[in-house]
């Protein structure tokens, strides 16, 4: 099959990579680029483990073409740590156990992130509606919420400061 | 064998203080209690955990992740019936495509000797093994997997694995226990005899077992009774819903070694399974767990580790298969639909007569349902004097059951814990003090036999009738409140530790547990608590299958209870030979050396153990030591909830308003994770109760095989999952540890029916308790 060559930018880094047209951002990602920090759990869009950063929204990657990302600007789970230091939502899921396998990590990361770069103050309500597109079958949930009210504290004083 | 001992440090029992995470609640107390009994140093505490940076920066390593050269990516071809003959398989199309190298089909396997494999937490037959990896002469559900494929790319395989073209003769299908124990009911194996009270009928059933279990006189005990309910209750099959979906990577070396990577509860069972089924020696086969994404019970059976080897022989190449979801619903798990009859009587005094159930578990397509534990749970909790358990392990066309966390006993909770919460009703008794009334304790005889020993079965229920949650208001219309009790064995199986002093005082720590919710840590802290010195020195690595000693699976709550023993066993011989170390140091003898919290002494001398580690190669060498045990002491854990709902008159819908899971776990050695269990279990349960289910066609075919229709909570269905940690030490472990994982899937099912009953006054007997269900119900009362 005739693949395609596509320029992005991938955690601030300018990447070329060639894909079929059937191939979606999910697999040029973890195949082709070797970033495999973001996770496959439906390849449907309805676990959110795939979520990634493009163009400023959180997408699944498994419902993005990689023909798509064609000039766009993406950031995945390996981009989020700022060089040697975990980003304050990474620090709040490790101090507040907010992960048991792991597994739906990332994407709850990338998630939580972009809802703290837009609203830096969450209500409870808000936080659990942003997030209701991905799921963790292994925390009930209760972990993740207080660890981004937690990261959200921690994003306030670091501002403050 | 063995080798453990209780740790005569233990501190004696204190009286129970709440300790919190310091974290405050929306209402006004605290929303994580410990209420500890004895504190330790290191056991007890909050480290981070050991894998924890990797897996919040997406470098922790799945199954899905493996990338070896030259790999081939397999593809399952899966029947589209419930039920059908085999007639031919055609897959000269497919092998002609550009990119595929191998096909394999039943016929490729060994053939399966009648004999008993040992599959993590029992045995089954092998032949059963071998049919469901690859369907032989028939398929037996939808999903059933029947030719296998290795090409070039995952596309490629796909589109292969569609070119095989498969003749079926659809046969009639049997859908559920009910339906499948009919006479004239369609037929999963011709071959399959009811072994009834341990005899062998003569003629072919669905029914592959029938058991009864029963203590003192039932019928003499509903004579005395004043009152006495019976109902029955239906439960859906339901699926583990772990997000990682199965993986497996295989390479059959050209030297005959076949190296198996993939997401697994035990890599031993993959191991000796796979060694079963291709008819391989133990020590050709090498294990590498990869990071789980989730399992649940869902990942400890094998199902495409021999086909990819099969794959891999074929071609000399590594073959990976990795499934899609909808495999995942259709190929894996799912945990049994049920239908139990409970009947309970009472005398005026409150006091239990008589308990009588009949379990009709569905095993999927081989016999295994996990009616056994369910027969052995269902009134574990209660001391009564007659009680009778008949259970029915029934076959049916769904895909043969896997354990799903405290396997067996939600069905049967679901079930008994209603009928107890409407005598409580009936006989005008508060449902918590009903329950403490007929608690079973230390001594109580269980129905299938064994006496407890200190179990903390009260203590949960005065936590639960103690806890502000208990006596707040409901604060509005069509709300209610609901509990319910569950209990949980646990068990102990075998576990290796072995400990590597390293010359700055760190100790690395090599175990064979997968570790799927933070039991790296939790197993070094009780290594770290002996040595005396942070959890944060301590390293712990979960290694493949050849370079540990023999541990099975992460299941059956056990893997902070039996491989952290064996980390405490190995910390005392560490312990035990630094003495020696510090003694030749001193030139004194060994017996006078000390030690206490990571300081060791003889008279004038002292030193620590960072100090000694540095002097290893001066001492005698390297320090290792390396303990197993397999342990008896296990102890069983009860959990209770407390929950609030608000029921939707006009739609049926049920949300949940608080929740509050307490549970015993003995010794909570990582609260935080402890708490993570217990929230976890409980949120599954709710997913249980509420929406989850397989909802299956007239033709015998799962019609919501995607996440978008078998709904599994979201966050914002959900209000925070309240803890009361309950520690009433195990006297059989060295920390007082019992095991958390499981038990706290069990109350959940009838908290939640308790708390509708409550609510709208409408007893639920099916799950799930949809909107239409629940809707039905009220519109109908």
């Amino acid at each position: 099959m005739r693949l395609t060559h596509v320029r992005t930018t991938v955690n601030g880094q300018p990447t070329e990579f060639l894909c079929e047209p059937r191939q979606s951002l999910l697999e040029v990602l973890r195949d082709s680029l070797r970033l495999t920090g973001t996770k496959e759990g439906c390849n449907d869009g309805n676990c959110g483990a795939c979520t990634v950063e493009m163009d400023g929204r959180i997408v699944p990657a498994c419902l993005v073409l990689g023909v798509e990302a064609e000039g766009s600007e993406i950031l995945t789970i390996e981009g989020i740590a700022e060089g040697s230091a975990l980003h304050s939502v990474q620090a709040a899921f490790l101090e507040g156990a907010a992960l048991q396998c792991g597994v739906c990590t990332p994407g709850f990361i990338v998630a939580s992130k972009a809802l703290l770069d837009r609203n830096p103050d969450p209500t409870e309500d808000e936080i659990r509606l942003w997030l209701a597109n991905n799921l963790c079958r292994c925390t009930g949930y209760d972990k993740i919420i207080r660890s981004v009210q937690a990261a959200a504290i921690r994003m306030q004083q670091e501002t403050a400061s | 064998m063995s080798t453990a001992t209780v740790d005569p440090a233990i501190a004696p029992a204190a009286p129970a203080k709440p300790t919190g995470n310091g974290v405050p609640g929306r209402n006004g107390y605290e929303p994580n209690m410990v209420l500890a009994t004895r504190t330790f140093d290191v056991v007890g505490t909050r480290p981070v955990r050991h894998d924890g940076a990797d897996k919040v920066t997406g470098r922790a390593i799945y199954g899905a992740d493996v990338q070896l050269s030259g790999m081939l990516h397999g593809a399952i071809l899966r029947s589209p019936h419930a039920h059908a003959r085999i007639l031919s398989i055609d897959t000269s199309r497919a092998e002609a495509m550009d990119g595929v190298l191998a096909v394999v089909t039943a016929g490729d396997l060994p053939p399966a000797e009648d004999k008993l494999v040992d599959v993590g937490e029992g045995d089954t037959r092998l032949s059963y093994v071998h049919g469901n990896i690859l369907a032989k002469d028939k398929v037996l559900y939808q999903g059933h997997a029947v030719a296998a494929l290795a090409a070039a790319s995952p596309h490629v395989a796909e589109e292969a694995a569609n070119a095989i073209e498969v003749r079926y003769e659809p046969l009639p299908s049997s859908m559920t226990a009910p339906e499948a124990m009919r006479s004239g009911a369609a037929l999963l194996h011709e071959d399959l005899r009811m072994k009834e009270f341990g005899e062998v009928s003569e003629t072919p059933s669905n029914v592959a077992d029938h058991f009864m279990w029963s203590l003192g006189d039932v019928e003499r005990g509903f004579a005395n009774s004043d009152v006495t309910v019976e109902r029955t209750f239906d439960t859906a099959t339901v699926h583990q819903g772990y997000i990682e979906p199965h993986n497996v990577t295989a390479l059959w070396n050209h030297d005959g070694r076949l190296h198996i990577w993939c997401s697994t509860q035990g890599a031993f069972v993959v191991r000796d399974v796979t060694a079963k089924v291709l008819e391989l020696p133990v020590s050709k086969i090498k294990v590498t767990p990869m990071e789980i994404g989730g399992g649940f019970g869902g990942k400890i059976p094998v199902y495409m580790e021999p086909v990819a080897a099969l794959l891999s022989k074929k071609t000399g190449r590594p073959v990976k298969i990795v499934m899609s979801r909808e495999d995942v619903f259709l190929g894996t798990g799912p945990t049994a639909g049920s239908h139990v009859r409970v009947k309970v009587g009472a005398s005026s005094d409150g006091k239990i007569q008589a308990m009588d159930a009949t379990l009709a578990y569905e095993a999927g397509a081989y016999p295994g349902s996990f009616v056994v534990p369910g027969g052995m749970c269902i009134f574990a909790a209660y001391d009564c004097e007659n009680v009778a358990v008949d259970c029915f392990d029934v076959v049916v066309n769904k895909p043969s059951c896997a354990a799903y966390r405290a396997p067996g006993a939600p069905q049967a909770a679901f079930a008994a814990e209603q009928v107890i919460d409407e005598v409580a009703r009936k006989l005008g008794l508060d449902p918590v003090e009903f329950r403490l009334r007929n608690a079973a304790r230390e001594g109580t005889r269980r129905v299938d036999g064994p006496k407890f020993r200190r179990i903390g079965c009260v203590e949960v229920l005065e936590a639960v009738r103690s806890h502000p949650h208990y006596s707040a208001p409901l604060g509005g219309p069509n709300r209610g409140r609901g509990v319910a009790l569950g209990f949980w064995f646990n068990v102990g199986l075998e576990s290796t530790c072995t400990l590597n002093v390293n010359s700055n005082g760190t100790v690395h720590l090599v175990e064979g547990s997968t570790d799927i919710g933070g039991t790296r840590t939790s197993i070094a802290m009780q290594a770290a608590e002996v040595l005396g010195i942070p959890a944060e020195d301590i390293l712990p690595e979960v290694v493949d299958t050849d370079s540990v000693g023999f541990t099975s699976v992460t299941g059956g709550s056990r893997t902070t209870f039996a491989t952290g023993w064996a980390a405490h066993d190995a910390a005392r011989k560490v312990v035990s030979e630094m003495k020696a170390r510090a003694a030749r140091l001193w030139k004194v003898d060994a017996s006078e050396v000390e030690h206490v919290k990571g300081v060791y002494s003889a008279g004038e001398h002292s030193t620590t153990f960072q100090e000694l580690a540095g002097k290893n190669s001066r001492t005698g060498g390297p320090v290792s030591a390396t303990a197993t045990v397999k342990p008896r002491g296990v102890g069983g854990s009860f959990s209770a909830n407390i929950v609030d709902v608000e029921v939707d008159p006009e739609t049926g819908k049920v949300d949940i308003l608080r929740f509050t899971a307490v549970q015993d776990v003995g010794k909570a050695v990582h609260p935080s994770y402890v708490e993570g269990q217990m929230q976890g279990g409980s949120v599954q349960g709710i997913g249980w109760a509420l929406n989850e289910e397989y909802f299956m066609g007239d033709d015998g075919t799962m019609k919501n095989s995607t996440l978008l229709d078998y709904r599994m909570p979201t966050s914002l269905d959900l209000p925070m999952i309240d803890t009361c940690i309950v520690e009433v030490a195990n006297p059989g472990h060295p920390f007082g540890v019992r095991g958390v994982g499981e038990a706290n899937i069990v109350p959940p099912l009838p908290a939640i029916a308790n708390a509708i009953k409550d609510a709208a006054g409408v007893r639920m007997q099916r799950l799930p308790m949809s909107p239409p269900e629940v809707w039905a119900r009220i519109a109908g009362a």
